[in-house]
């Protein structure tokens, strides 16, 4: 469904499915760009980023409340969150901009962020986890 | 109006192909990063089958002149293996296997209400714009 998804904002909206992209255009788009076209521009997006939401929803509705875990720090979530938010930006995709749609055109940038940050998620996941010894 | 539309099916339909595949879930995510622990590889044959669709798709799309609902399609061009995108990726893979959450999931995971999810989501929009102010 992902897969899906993705071919369809492609061929429906002629975007990529990246997801930090979309949030980044929709909050930190590249200085300079004319406010007059940025309004269409910022509603895709945000039309995307609620369909995400939606099916968070949607999906609670069917299958039940999602587990939440207990005892993991808000602080280590902000620092998670500010490294995934300027990481993403700087090197141009997630793990659907870069994973997903940038593998599905053969990018070979892509193919070398894939490897990178799964190799950096690994390291990052072992000391959080055993040399840190965090609850998840 | 029918683009938005589209853009809001397409975010839909993405956000529960992320709750099934347990995405979502920055437990299961963390199992998957985490190889020397219980490692879970089942998110690899997501990413696999995701990255299957795009791969027979995206070729054939890029061939049309244009998408459905917008005038051009908007794909990136670049082909640079530089290092904003190494260590961007290196960035977002540790903020990655801190949390457990990469931009997808976080967002449909704000439907959690959880405030996890929001400090989460608030700090990658924080970590995006610090990188525009830091960069563009």
């Amino acid at each position: 469904m992902i897969g899906l998804a993705s071919v369809w904002l492609l061929v429906a909206n002629g975007r990529i499915a990246g997801v930090s992209g979309i949030l980044h255009g929709l909050f930190a788009e590249p200085a300079g760009s004319a406010p007059g076209a940025r309004a269409g521009d910022r509603l895709w997006r945000a039309w995307f980023i609620a369909g995400l939401v939606v099916a968070g929803f949607a999906w609670h509705a069917f299958a039940g409340p999602a587990p939440l875990r207990q005892g993991f720090g808000l602080g280590w979530v902000a620092l998670a969150g500010l490294l995934v938010g300027f990481g993403t930006r700087m090197s141009g995709g997630c793990t659907s901009g870069h994973g997903v749609c940038g593998l599905g055109r053969l990018s070979l940038r892509s193919l070398v962020a894939v490897a990178i940050f799964m190799a950096a998620g690994m390291a990052a996941a072992f000391v959080v986890r055993h040399l840190l010894g965090l609850p998840s | 109006m029918i683009a938005y539309a589209s853009a809001f099916g397409a975010g839909l339909v993405f956000g529960i192909g992320l709750w099934i595949s347990g995405m979502a879930t920055p437990r299961k995510v963390l199992d998957f990063l985490d190889v020397t622990g219980s490692w879970d590889p089942s998110l690899a044959l997501v990413m696999a089958g995701a990255v299957g669709v795009t791969l027979s798709a995206f070729g054939p799309i890029l061939k049309r002149r244009t998408p459905l609902y917008a005038e051009n399609f908007v794909v990136s061009l670049k082909r640079q293996i530089d290092a904003p995108l190494m260590l961007g990726a290196a960035l977002f893979g540790i903020g990655w296997g801190i949390g457990g959450y990469c931009p997808g999931p976080a967002l449909t995971a704000l439907s959690n209400l959880s405030a996890e999810a929001f400090v989460f989501v608030g700090a990658m929009v924080a970590g995006g714009l610090a990188h525009r102010l830091a960069f563009d």
